[in-house]
């Protein structure tokens, strides 16, 4: 297989494309000759975009109507690489990512190799990179099939960049309709107020975990970001518990982040975690337990009582 | 109403993980435990079937040399059945092949609802689910933090980025759940003891008449070509906390012009 043509799945919001789908098409462009996006829901709103980044075109299947993205996105997905035929189709590890993948991979009988934070060519085949065990090592996987490679990143796996290209050309496609396995409805959406720093590209990042023993303690956390211009983040155990919403969660499971700072506060580490703020420039952590995981990674470790280091932190930030 | 879960069994996620320096993949030679992400599906299904004035729930797993340990968990917490597809022709499947493996057996339950974890706690691809509900060709509803079954209308409370959207479906259809949304249960004594009668169907591949060929290895068409040890992150400075650590973070935020 050399390596023409990629596809990538392109998501966004209100006209402006995620960030995970700026990289997705840096990493395509280092491999392909060609890189187009498909967008299920309107792609020509980010024509613009996604050619200064690089695109040649953008497939768009129009507004889905309230329709849940996956299987819909897959089945005209499916409907167009019959004359498309793109040699990859390249992911982002989402919600939507996952499940229009699976769903493609099952209609097209196509493997897919998830949560991969590299890819290259070798011989010919697209190989793929995956860190397991919590980062310790990485499995690189390359693609044997007959047919187009379907393959998941992880976010901020690589830089983005404007290219500087023209816009990319807007192509309709047609809907495709699945019939009875499309008939999950979308009835209300429900936003988390968001303000300040967003965890994705805050420069510090302040996170609190269980060791702050109960959710009234977050309000420490939630105080140290404001005075340090971070946002506020938190481990999967607290999110788990209910004591903060499912959008501060930093980890595998949760938002992978990379600020130059990142403090963890009464967080043991487990690689839950690690796998989604090692990547950070700076790690100071503060834990009781001399033994926590979390000191193994952290340029500033302190073995102290998060009730008695960050009331002090704050007092002495604010003095300041 | 018939709930069927989809349960992993994984080797303890407590003990250093390790691959097979021969075939690459992941050793389970150890027992194997029922994946804490599943506890929450069999939680969900508990509660669901309650929640409908009873109703059958009934679990279903891959795993390899005939391995019974973490249903028997499941099973102790309240599933009244298990089917269990072992094979050694298995070893080595990916994520396309072990939901067509899933889904035939699945299939031959004729269920209303099917409930799976969002991913594994050991493989994570947070593929199966949806590939599952893609074999069935049911309608799907991943990322659930909550559920409701209304006779044949599944509401969904579907975690997104930004908060949570309402997605609702007709029933038959596969709804895979976070990991935390209830509180699965301990199984109590007597509910051990009585697990240990329960029927677990063993199926083999030629069972559910599947070309050994289109699943493992062969079937998976990819091929690990190397491992690799990542850079390891160099600790740096660790302190006891005298009530002075503080000055020394201000110090550090300083060097690095954040305050």
């Amino acid at each position: 297989m050399s390596v023409e043509t990629i596809l990538v799945f392109g998501e966004g919001d209100e006209g402006t494309p995620t960030g995970l789908t700026l990289e997705l098409l840096a990493a395509a462009r280092g491999l392909a000759t060609n890189v187009e996006v498909f967008v299920a829901g309107d792609g020509a709103a980010m024509a613009t975009e996604l050619g200064a980044h690089g695109a040649s075109k953008v497939y768009t299947t129009g507004s889905l109507d309230g329709k849940l993205t996956g299987v819909h996105a897959a089945a005209a997905l499916q409907n167009h690489m019959e004359t498309g035929s793109p040699d990859a189709v390249f992911f982002g590890q989402t919600p939507d990512g996952r499940d229009t993948a699976a769903r493609l991979a099952v209609r097209i009988d196509q493997p897919v190799v998830t949560n991969n934070v590299g890819a290259s060519i070798e011989d010919g085949a697209l190989v793929v990179e995956e860190p397991v065990f919590g980062g310790t090592q990485n499995v690189f996987t390359a693609f044997r099939n007959e047919g187009p490679a379907l393959a998941l990143f992880r976010p901020k796996s690589f830089e983005a960049e404007a290219v500087g290209g023209s816009e990319a050309e807007v192509v309709t496609v047609d809907a495709v309709d699945p019939g009875a396995a499309g008939s999950a409805a979308v009835t209300g959406r429900h936003v988390e107020e968001r303000s300040g720093p967003q965890l994705d590209d805050a420069e510090v990042v302040v996170s609190g975990g269980r060791g702050l023993g109960q959710p009234e303690a977050y309000v420490m956390v939630d105080e140290l970001a404001g005075l340090l211009g971070a946002a506020s983040g938190a481990s999967r155990a607290i999110v788990d518990a209910g004591w903060v919403p499912y959008s501060k969660q930093v980890g595998q499971t949760g938002k992978v982040v990379k600020p130059n700072v990142y403090v963890a506060c009464g967080i043991s580490g487990a690689t839950q975690h690690l796998v989604g703020m090692k990547g950070s420039k700076h790690i100071i952590a503060i834990n009781k337990d001399p033994e926590a995981p979390i000191f193994g990674v952290a340029d500033l470790g302190i073995v102290g009582d998060v009730h008695k280091v960050i009331p002090a932190l704050i007092e002495s930030l604010k003095s300041r | 109403m018939k709930v069927v879960v989809c349960v992993k069994q994984i080797p303890d996620p407590a003990l250093p993980g390790e691959l097979d320096p021969s075939t690459n993949y992941l050793k389970r030679d150890d027992k194997l435990i029922l994946d804490e992400s599943d506890s929450y599906g069999v939680e969900m299904a508990l509660q669901l079937a309650e929640a409908a004035g009873g109703g059958e729930v009934s679990l279903v797993s891959m795993a390899p040399n005939g391995e019974v340990s973490g249903l028997r968990t499941a099973l102790a917490m309240g599933a009244e059945d298990a089917v269990l597809i072992s094979d050694d022709a298995l070893a080595g499947s990916d994520a396309l092949g072990t939901a067509r493996v899933l889904g035939a057996a699945i299939s031959r339950m004729s269920p209303d609802l099917v409930l799976a974890g969002v991913e594994s706690s050991d493989g994570y691809t947070g593929t199966v689910p949806e590939m599952i509900a893609g074999v069935l060709e049911m309608p799907s509803i991943t990322f659930a933090k909550q559920i409701e079954v209304d006779g044949n209308t599944v509401k969904v409370q579907r975690q997104t980025e930004a908060g949570y959207d309402d997605v609702e479906c007709q029933t038959p259809a596969l709804v895979s759940v976070t990991a935390g949304v209830v509180e699965p249960r301990y199984p109590s004594f007597k509910g051990i003891m009585a697990a240990k009668k329960k029927p677990v169907e063993e199926l083999d591949l030629a069972a559910l008449g599947i070309d050994a060929a289109a699943v493992g290895q062969s079937g998976a068409r990819q091929e690990t070509v190397r491992v690799t040890d990542a850079e390891e992150r160099q600790a740096g400075e660790v302190i006891e906390d005298e009530g002075d650590a503080h000055e020394k973070i201000v110090e550090f935020l300083g060097e690095l012009k954040i305050v």
